[in-house]
């Protein structure tokens, strides 16, 4: 018979490293708070169930915005608000991980009320534990949605009306009215029997989830001793006494016994699936032929900036689209202004064959810039010995620095002698292609008939593309 | 009375003094000290005797490890197994208030509230 000890879970980790300063043996929770009680619930049955290396822990933005100092687990602070947004990412990501969504009530109620009802409404197979403490902790002690009526916040000095504030929210009630969570209850943490209570309900909403049965919510009282300005016991006193008669306990739904698990896997991003939503099963191209060495270590920042209706957009997608069939890895995003067509755009593309962490470009190697405005603005940014490609029709300066490749290409004058000026972006997908090491022409050539359909189109699209590449083949020399 | 089974052991550096373990303990054997830890809290304190093991105060407490409670004494000082020596050994109680015991196989000083860190026979 083994040892029956009640201690602290490994669930947590022995000492909280992550924590600034030399207190790395207490929680940073004020004493008496509710969030260390359901910790200890939340961790000890994550060890039960034999979950807790396979959880993915979601912090809020409030008191609790340091949970990941504590659990042994996976760990994403979110924005405020947002955690269930995430939740549902990872989730969908990871179908077989125990995601849980633990929020205050400012941020679940307040800031995140769309995001809340939302994930519950997709009935998102993830566990919600809802800290309802009726103020703001972390910031102070301001009017929580769901402050009682009459409560005293430093945002509503006279206690809370009616008039002013509205009614407190009741988020249990509000979730259980949806159709598709599976389970709604809500505990307090006030005594011993209504910890034990709040045990339970912590539990099921695990357990629901390992058995893939959707999107459980847990609403739990929990006290604030410094933002309601009371010692721990009478904070426990008063959810008993006063916040429970405003918030009644109990299951308000729980069909979990009724539905068949989700299939979660369904529609899952696998790599199998993902060329064939790209598109690219049906090239049937097959790069071993390929004329070209490409480098061997590509990690390409580009940034293509210009008017709105120049194609710096498309030409963006474009290296994405010749990089993915290089078997790059690639992003690609945009950033332009409100306006549709004259304003200033410009588009963040990396080729690497790496995974790539974050999709934004802050130092290009390679800028390519289509207007005056751009090659102002981004000029500074491009990495030593970079390049700076840029349509010397339409600019009327040279790059300043002395420390990169200048390569000035009459892009527009030669676009319009083959025919049409918009295409100088595909003049300067050949100069890029015919100075890198990273667009072998060959893919290029086979990448343009998929983009310009139409045969007249292609044509002079693929003539533009020759000239640019000559130009470049030649800077090379 | 309830039957005194169990023991429970309280890591001071690891409380802040909340009381609500004191208030939750159904047969009243924690107090909270006069002293300070070095966190700056005064932190609760065993009686020394009468704790049935049920567990209350455990999940009373929102530090994660500032209470240990051996359900059942008895079986596990018998169960221990020495650090130093890796052999069947037994504990035996030296200080019921600050949760310290006696190791029989190599004479050291055991911390009870450091309860990851001792073994036990399955
Ligand atoms: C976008 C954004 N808006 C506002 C804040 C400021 N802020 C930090 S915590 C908080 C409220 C947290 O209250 P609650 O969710 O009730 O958690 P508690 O601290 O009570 O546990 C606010 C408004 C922020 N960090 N980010
Ligand atoms: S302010 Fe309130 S919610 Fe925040 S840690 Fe302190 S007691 Fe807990
Ligand atoms: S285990 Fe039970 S009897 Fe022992 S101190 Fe804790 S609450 Fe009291
Ligand atoms: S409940 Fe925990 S933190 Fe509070 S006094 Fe008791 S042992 Fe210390």
């Amino acid at each position: 018979m083994s040892v029956k000890i009640l201690g602290k879970s490994a669930a947590f980790y022995d000492t909280y490293e992550r924590r600034p300063g030399s207190n790395q043996e207490q929680t940073h929770y004020c004493p008496g708070c509710g969030h260390g009680i359901l910790h200890k619930l939340i961790a000890e049955a994550l060890l039960d169930y034999g979950v807790a290396e396979n959880s993915v822990f979601i912090s809020p933005v409030g008191c609790s915005v340091f949970a990941y100092y504590y659990f042994n687990a996976g760990n994403i602070q979110a924005a405020h608000g947002r955690a269930p947004a995430v939740a549902t990412g990872v989730k969908r990501a990871l179908p077989e991980s125990i995601v849980i969504s633990y929020q205050g009530d400012g941020d679940l109620a307040a800031i995140g009320g769309n995001e809340i009802l939302h994930a519950a409404n997709r009935g998102e197979a993830m566990t919600v534990f809802f800290v309802n403490n009726a103020i703001y902790g972390m910031t102070g002690g301001q009017m929580a949605p769901t402050t009682l009526i009459g409560q005293k916040t430093t945002t509503t000095p006279y206690g809370r009306t009616l008039q002013n504030e509205g009614y407190p929210i009741r988020m249990a009630e509000i979730i259980s009215n949806l159709e598709s969570p599976v389970y709604v209850e809500r505990v307090m943490m006030a005594d011993t029997r209504s910890i034990n209570a709040a045990r339970k309900a912590v539990r099921k909403g695990i357990k629901n989830q390992i058995e893939k049965k959707g999107f459980s919510f847990i609403e739990v009282l929990s006290t604030c001793p410094t933002g309601w300005k009371m010692s721990a016991p009478q904070s426990q006193e008063w959810i008993k006494t006063t916040l429970s008669e405003n918030f009644p306990l109990g299951v308000y739904k729980d069909v979990a016994d009724q539905v068949e698990p989700l299939n979660l896997e369904q529609n899952l991003a696998t790599p199998a699936r993902v060329p064939k939503l790209l598109g690219l099963d049906q090239d049937n191209m097959s790069f071993d032929d390929s004329e070209m060495k490409l480098a061997a270590n590509i990690d390409q920042e580009i940034k293509i900036s210009g008017f709105g209706g120049q194609g710096v957009l498309s030409l963006g997608i474009w290296l994405s689209e010749i990089g993915m069939r290089e078997n790059l890895e690639v992003s690609w995003i945009p950033s332009y202004g409100p306006e549709m067509r004259g304003g200033t755009a410009n588009c963040h593309v990396k080729l690497s064959n790496r995974s790539i962490g974050s999709p934004l470009v802050t130092h290009p190697t390679i800028l390519v810039a289509m207007n005056r405005p751009s090659l102002e603005k981004f000029e500074e940014d491009v990495v030593e010995g970079g390049a700076i490609i840029w349509d010397s029709t339409l600019i009327d300066v040279e790059p300043a620095r002395k420390d990169i490749v200048n390569i000035p290409v009459p892009a527009t004058q030669i676009a319009k002698e083959i025919g049409n000026t918009r295409i100088s972006n595909v003049v300067l997908l050949g100069v890029l292609s015919g100075f890198s090491d990273f667009l072998d022409p060959m893919v290029v050539q086979r990448v343009l008939p998929l983009i310009f359909k139409k045969k007249h189109l292609l044509e002079i699209n693929l003539k533009a593309f020759q000239k640019g590449l000559e130009l470049g083949k030649e800077i090379n020399n | 009375m309830a039957k005194a089974r169990g023991l429970v052991a309280v890591n001071v550096e690891e409380c802040k003094g909340c009381r609500l373990c004191v208030e939750a303990c159904p047969v009243d054997v924690l107090h909270l000290t006069n002293t300070f830890n070095t966190h700056g809290y005064s932190p609760a304190e065993y009686d020394g005797e009468g704790c049935t093991g049920c567990g209350i105060c455990y999940y009373a407490c929102p530090e994660p490890g500032a209470i240990t409670v051996y359900k059942n004494w008895a079986e596990a000082q018998e169960a221990y197994i020495c650090q130093t020596k890796k052999v069947p050994s037994r504990l035996t109680v030296i200080d019921s208030v600050k949760g310290l015991a006696q190791c029989e196989a190599c004479g050291q000083e055991v911390i009870l509230s450091n309860f990851s860190n001792l073994s036990f026979a399955e």
